[in-house]
């Protein structure tokens, strides 16, 4: 087309704009953001190393091979995910609701706490059978976690106190609570942890089962990788076909219109909370259940919880994503280890969160290269 | 009333093209806006801009107000080329614009308003100087205004005349007033006009932006018209165009202006509002001893300037806010204080002012809107779970029954436009078959198709026998659909008109008028009756 009365400068030009998508991309498209994005994180991390002397390709091969590299450590990636996976869970739902739960590393904690004291009270006798001793401590791992979220929930709902504070400061109080009890009534011997549980108190794992499957020697993984994919699938469907899960996405996008479609806010505010205290408090359940197999603070309050918030983010809150973006920070974690303490490996999870991020921008907006003509 | 703008002087000087807008594009992301438009604009006149909803009308004049830059075109002022960056260059050569949501700071006052962004008071403030300055700029342009009164304590006029006040300070001499009556009541639409006379008096040039053509055929001296972002007039003298002509260059077709309405056969009572008191957001007193109510098979309308109880009326009523006294009546139950969700059991459909903070859920999908008072009850709850297939099937159908223009239904709504978000929730609350709904400003912003569609959907519940009840601030509109009219003012019921037939007459307007601004209907009679006498 020729514009001939149109005036505006005259050289050749390529004008990058960025606008605001009015249709939603396509399904797939999505999916190749956050690769394209985890690609460029690799790239950029890859520069840091060669600059901190290090040779980016060897680097990126050792922690490939240290979190995916055979069967053994594909399985502690695997345990490493796991407590991600149901702390995710638990961030997700609340947020959906736009509820700011930060707590969930104290829920995980409480219902660490909550399924030990089956234990440690006891509750049950030790020679109790596995399949009636981890139900009760999966229920008691969740009421425990759910008070906790329950407190939060009920002080927003009624007295509209601020959620993240309050989150945040029962995580402090769950750390403390669990450190009285370790320390003061069921130390062993003066150390800060409880004694061991008796074995059938602890979640089955794969190298149980070597004799039958010489495979499964030496693999840590336990039951509590099932418990979350089982959780995720749930909550999957109560978040996206329940009626529980639409008034929950209703009050999440737009709470005016959720109070005038009929929907009692308060009380679901502290519902959801209960359900998010609950998943986390099946994480701190399978964690202390599964691997550290005696109460102690150090390895439950590890920061699952706040790793959840991340996690739960990266996978849009959406309960299936969240199982393989908890295996890529299991992974990731597992194989900092290896290459170094801290320093480098956090500063590529750094990188790969940050990039991964920022592609979202793509997804609201659209890049348009436009080469002028005049 | 088209024939009171004789005042303004004629526009042949040697120079008669202040402002000149040749071949004006301006995209926005799938949408035209502006295509090749051309524009002129004569010193010392009022120029109306006329279009529908989404014509290109303000993106044109954010233009030349600087706020847009066009991707081609020029723009001439006084004959040279200008390239605006900013608003301030446009101010710089004498343009200027205020727009339909005014930016004032409410806590500070009109003086410290109009200085906000100015060099001139560089450090100290001293206050009472510029007060007398503005105050004296007030007078010679007609638009009184306290210098020292906080925005806050000022009606809506008055911060118009504030925002005017702003740009005659700044000095400019074109003026792109930005659909300045959707905010005003009648009589202070008239003062509006008042002081836009005074000011081409006095030099300055106005463009005057709306969609209504009425009040454009009134106060323009010329009219351009823009349709989908191409100009289908441009500076047409507007006396010697008719509105019909001006609606076709608008829409492209004839627009039907009366509607075909049965004569209405009201039933029971379904509707009893009982002398209710409520407060607004603030805490201060919205609602004072309010009293009306609606019969199945009939409209109500309710007219009244906006801010004068009506959205807290629609609250209490439908159950968003608390009724401090007195009763709502629904079919026989009280729903007052009770929840949302006892009003939507009890039959009633609420079309909130506000679509998109109230009315919907922006990011979810069309279907996950629509279900919104459905999804308790079968068909789409089956065994305790949502039943998708069920529930996109009845979307699909709303959309084919009430036209709403969308690829497919898992679209969200925050992409849909005015028109379209509002088929959605009227398809919502008609489809749940009302026995009563209330509607307030059903078609604020929409564009005249898609007005006439809602006027439609409103007739065929009355005809089906719901009860409406429906708050409005178009006259006109209220008019050509209420069988009763009530108008509101401060809290109160003014007083209650019948509208006989769809043709409204000027004395019943007139009535309606003082009643909206305080006169109740019963000393408006009386002193009828005493010039009859």
């Amino acid at each position: 087309m020729t514009e001939s009365s149109v005036v505006t400068k005259k050289r050749p030009s390529i004008r990058i704009r960025v606008e605001p998508r009015l249709q939603e991309p396509p399904a797939w498209y999505p999916a190749v953001v956050s690769l394209g994005a985890i690609i460029v994180a690799l790239i950029l991390g890859g520069v840091l190393i060669s600059f901190a002397g290090g040779d980016p390709i060897k680097s990126y091969q050792h922690i490939a091979k240290a979190s995916f590299g055979d069967i053994g450590v594909i399985s502690d990636t695997i345990v490493k995910a796991t407590p991600i996976i149901l702390a995710a869970l638990a961030c997700s739902v609340a947020f959906r609701m736009k509820l700011w739960n930060i707590g969930a590393e104290g829920q995980f904690i409480m219902g660490a706490f909550g399924a030990s004291a089956i234990v440690l009270a006891p509750v049950l006798p030790a020679e109790t059978s596995r399949w009636i001793f981890i139900p009760v401590m999966m229920v008691a791992g969740m009421a425990s976690g759910a008070l906790w979220g329950f407190i939060p929930g009920y002080l927003k709902a009624k007295f509209n106190v601020n959620e993240i504070i309050s989150t945040l400061m029962l995580n402090y109080v769950a750390v403390a609570w669990v450190n009285f009890w370790i320390f003061g009534v069921w130390t062993e011997g003066g150390f800060q942890m409880s004694p061991k549980f008796p074995a059938n108190a602890n979640l089955p794992r794969l190298l149980e089962y070597a004799k039958t499957y010489p495979a499964f020697r030496g693999l840590t993984t336990h039951l509590g990788l099932l418990i979350g994919i089982v959780a995720a699938v749930i909550l999957w469907f109560i978040i996206f076909r329940s009626r529980w899960g639409y008034e929950i996405r209703l009050i999440g996008d737009n709470p005016h219109a959720a109070k005038y479609a009929g929907i009692n806010i308060t009380k679901n505010i502290i519902w959801v909370m209960m359900l998010s205290g609950a998943l986390a408090g099946l994480g701190g359940m399978s964690e202390v259940t599964g691997v550290v197999h005696r109460l102690q603070t150090a390895p439950i309050a590890a920061g699952y919880g706040f790793t959840g918030i991340i996690v739960a983010w990266l996978a849009k809150l959406n309960p299936l994503v969240i199982i393989v973006a908890s295996i890529l920070f299991g992974a990731l974690i597992l194989a900092g280890r290896e290459i170094q303490p801290s320093g480098v490996p956090k500063m590529i999870q750094g990188i790969i969160l940050v990039c991964l991020i920022a592609s979202d921008f793509l997804l609201r907006y659209r890049i348009v290269v436009e080469r002028g003509e005049e | 009333m088209a024939n009171q703008t004789s005042s303004s002087p004629s526009p042949s000087r040697e120079s008669p093209l202040i402002v000149e807008m040749r071949g004006i594009v301006k995209r926005f992301p799938g949408v035209l806006a502006n295509d090749h438009v051309n524009f002129e604009l004569k010193r010392g006149e009022i120029h109306g801009l006329l279009g529908e909803n989404g014509a290109g009308k303000s993106t044109l004049m954010n233009v030349l107000a600087g706020l847009y830059r066009q991707e081609a075109g020029t723009i001439l002022v006084n004959g040279e080329p200008k390239v605006f960056s900013s608003p301030r260059d446009a101010i710089k050569s004498g343009i200027g614009m205020v727009h339909q949501h005014f930016m004032l700071v409410p806590s500070q006052t009109v003086t410290e308003n109009i200085l906000l962004g100015l060099d001139d008071p560089r450090f100290f403030m001293r206050l009472p100087d510029y007060d007398s300055k503005i105050a004296e700029l007030g007078e010679k342009f007609g638009l009184k205004v306290d210098p020292r009164a906080k925005i806050w304590q000022l009606s809506v006029g008055e911060q118009q005349r504030v925002e005017i006040l702003k740009m005659l300070y700044r000095g400019v001499d074109v003026l792109i007033m930005d659909e300045p009556t959707a905010v005003l009541a009648p009589q202070e639409i008239e003062g509006l006009f008042e002081t836009l006379r005074t000011m081409i008096a006095s030099g300055k040039s106005v463009i005057f932006i709306s969609h209504k053509l009425q009040e454009v055929s009134a106060i323009a001296d010329r009219v351009s018209v823009l349709r989908k972002g191409v100009a289908t007039a441009t500076g047409v003298a507007s006396k010697g165009v008719s509105r019909q002509e001006l609606a076709r260059l608008m829409v492209g077709r004839d627009v039907i202006f009366a509607l075909d309405k049965k004569p209405s056969q009201p039933g029971e009572v379904v509707l009893d509002v009982r002398d209710i008191y409520s407060d607004n957001d603030k805490g201060l007193p919205a609602l004072r001893g309010l009293s009306l109510n609606v019969r199945a098979g009939e409209i109500v309308g309710v007219a009244g300037v906006a801010g004068n109880g009506q959205s807290e009326l629609s609250q209490v009523i439908s159950g968003m806010r608390e009724c401090k006294k007195g009763q709502v009546i629904l079919g026989g139950d009280e729903v007052s204080n009770h929840s949302t969700l006892f009003g939507i059991q009890h039959g009633m459909a609420y079309v909130p002012e506000d679509r998109t903070h109230v009315g919907s859920a922006p990011n979810l999908s069309i279907t996950d809107n629509v279900i919104m008072k459905k999804y308790r009850k079968p068909p789409i709850l089956k065994n305790g779970l949502l039943d998708m297939k069920a529930a996109t099937k009845l979307a699909n159908e709303l959309k084919q029954a009430y036209d709403i223009v969308v690829p497919n239904v898992s679209t969200p709504v925050r992409l849909l436009s005015g028109g379209n978000l509002q088929r959605v929730i009227l398809a919502r609350e008609i489809s749940g078959l009302p026995a009563f709904m209330v509607a307030v400003q059903p078609t604020r912003g929409l564009d005249v198709g898609a007005i006439e569609g809602v006027h439609r959907l409103l007739l065929a519940q009355r005809e089906a026998g719901a009860a409406v009840l429906l708050v409005s601030e178009e006259l006109e509109e209220l008019l050509s659909l209420s069988d009763r009219v009530y108008v509101i003012y401060e809290g109160k019921i003014m007083g209650e008109v019948m509208v006989v037939s769809g043709e409204p007459d000027e004395g019943l307007v007139d009535t309606i008028g003082q009643m909206m601004t305080g006169t109740p209907l019963a000393q408006i009679e009386k002193e009828g009756a005493a010039a009859h006498d």
